[in-house]
């Protein structure tokens, strides 16, 4: 790992200055992505601003028929909310899907989403649930957040702060695991709410999407049975030693009937 | 380059490191705590596995610096005197190790699957033990040896 300057954020406007006054900064949420990422030497930032003690980014409370989770939360706070399970128990499940328990101790929703792997689950449930996300600047919708691989809307130096979940009356994630890693080789988030049904893929794409035909066949009827023939078209999904296009795009439908309790 | 404070196993102690150093360099090269192993340095086999703040982390992702003023817990901190801890003990009764190479790293992990979950069931503690990769022992005497720590710790 190359060397860096270190410093320690006191407040997110101390996190954002920090940054600002820096070469080639990166914020530093939970590590588990960008500590291994330094560890290859595929990134070289000048600073690493760490959030670790910004204990008011994390917490999870419910706000107008929404829950509220800080951008620090980790995976595991997350899986383990008696409100997240009460509320939405399908956002619940997912977090305990992802790594293993000691990623899950350490890696953050905030980070997550700023990262934008193309495997990683959160943005499936983002994006399906029709979040908000709340960022030091502005809030940001679930359908303009994620704009490509590793790539999102928000700009050079803004932190998100926190995400908003619109409780759905129904939902469920499922997702088919590499079996080696255990990332999704496809996940599927679906919600179903009075605005209609939302369909959110991950693993198969640069980053995750939404499928209207399927949400456009489960808003005339919320049964797997109404996409069951639905063929998703492989056109710019992934390819890898993993899985092809083809077999992704097959485990799009299958992962969504699954997610629906097929 | 920051100067760090900790607590480790109860004692507190300080060290001027990189920015870079990581969480397992410190307790290793600086402290001189080598029980806590570094297996693949790639955060997947949990060989590195310590407690921070009562959690278990893989201390080969985690910069020393980002542990300042933290509790950590490694596997030399669990035995009082010649007493091991009961997960040591249940990991000794069981055979549930062979080159011993991950266990302080399945040890550690096992007792946060325990502290989480008191009563895990065997697919409990099978999933729950992913993590942590073990190259020799199939993994039956360890996940053997975490139920039977369960129930010790519970009593």
């Amino acid at each position: 790992m190359y060397d860096f300057e270190y410093q320690r954020a006191t407040s997110v406007e101390d996190a954002t200055a920090k940054y600002g006054a820096a070469e080639d900064a990166r914020f530093l949420a939970g590590g588990m992505t960008l500590v291994p990422v330094l560890k290859q030497r595929l990134d070289q930032p000048s600073d690493v601003v760490d959030l670790g003690d910004l204990d008011d980014m994390r917490g999870i409370s419910e706000e107008g028929g929404a829950i509220v989770i800080k951008a620090m939360t980790t995976h595991h706070d997350v899986n383990t909310s008696d409100l997240v399970n009460n509320k939405i128990p399908a956002l619940a499940a997912l977090a305990g899907t992802i790594g293993d328990q000691m990623v899950r101790n350490r890696g953050t929703i905030g980070g997550s989403l700023a990262n934008n792997d193309p495997a990683a689950s959160y943005p499936s449930a983002v994006l399906a649930l029709n979040a908000t996300i709340k960022t030091n600047a502005r809030e940001i919708s679930a359908d303009d957040f994620f704009t490509g691989m590793f790539d999102t809307a928000l700009d050079e130096g803004e932190l998100i702060l926190a995400v908003s979940f619109p409780i759905p009356e129904e939902s469920g994630y499922k997702h088919f695991p590499n079996p080696a890693s255990r990332f999704p080789i496809v996940g599927s988030f679906v919600a179903k709410s009075s605005d209609g049904v939302r369909v959110a893929i991950t693993g198969a794409g640069p980053c995750a999407f939404r499928v209207t035909e399927f949400e456009d066949a489960l808003s005339g009827g919320f049964d797997p049975d109404a996409i069951r023939d639905i063929k998703v078209s492989d056109d710019g999904l992934n390819t890898d030693i993993h899985a092809s296009a083809e077999y992704r795009a097959h485990l799009i439908n299958v992962m969504t009937r699954r997610a629906m309790g097929e | 380059m920051p100067s760090i404070k900790m607590t480790v196993n109860g004692k507190e102690v300080s060290g001027e490191v990189e920015g870079r150093t990581l969480l397992v360099q410190f307790i290793r090269d600086h402290l001189g705590l080598t029980g806590t192993h570094v297996g693949c340095d790639t955060s997947q086999c949990g060989a590195c596995t310590v407690h921070v703040n009562g959690r278990a982390v893989k201390s080969c992702s985690l910069l020393a610096a980002h542990a300042d003023g933290a509790d950590v817990q490694t596997i030399e901190g669990l035995a009082d005197g010649d007493t091991l801890h009961p997960m040591q003990e249940a990991f000794r009764q069981h055979h549930a190790l062979q080159c011993g190479f991950c266990t302080p790293g399945m040890v550690m992990s096992a007792i946060g699957i325990v502290n989480d979950n008191p009563e895990p069931s065997e697919t409990e503690i099978r999933e729950a033990l992913e993590g942590n990769i073990c190259r020799c022992t199939g993994y039956h005497n360890i996940v053997e040896a975490i139920g039977a720590a369960a129930k010790e710790m519970k009593a």
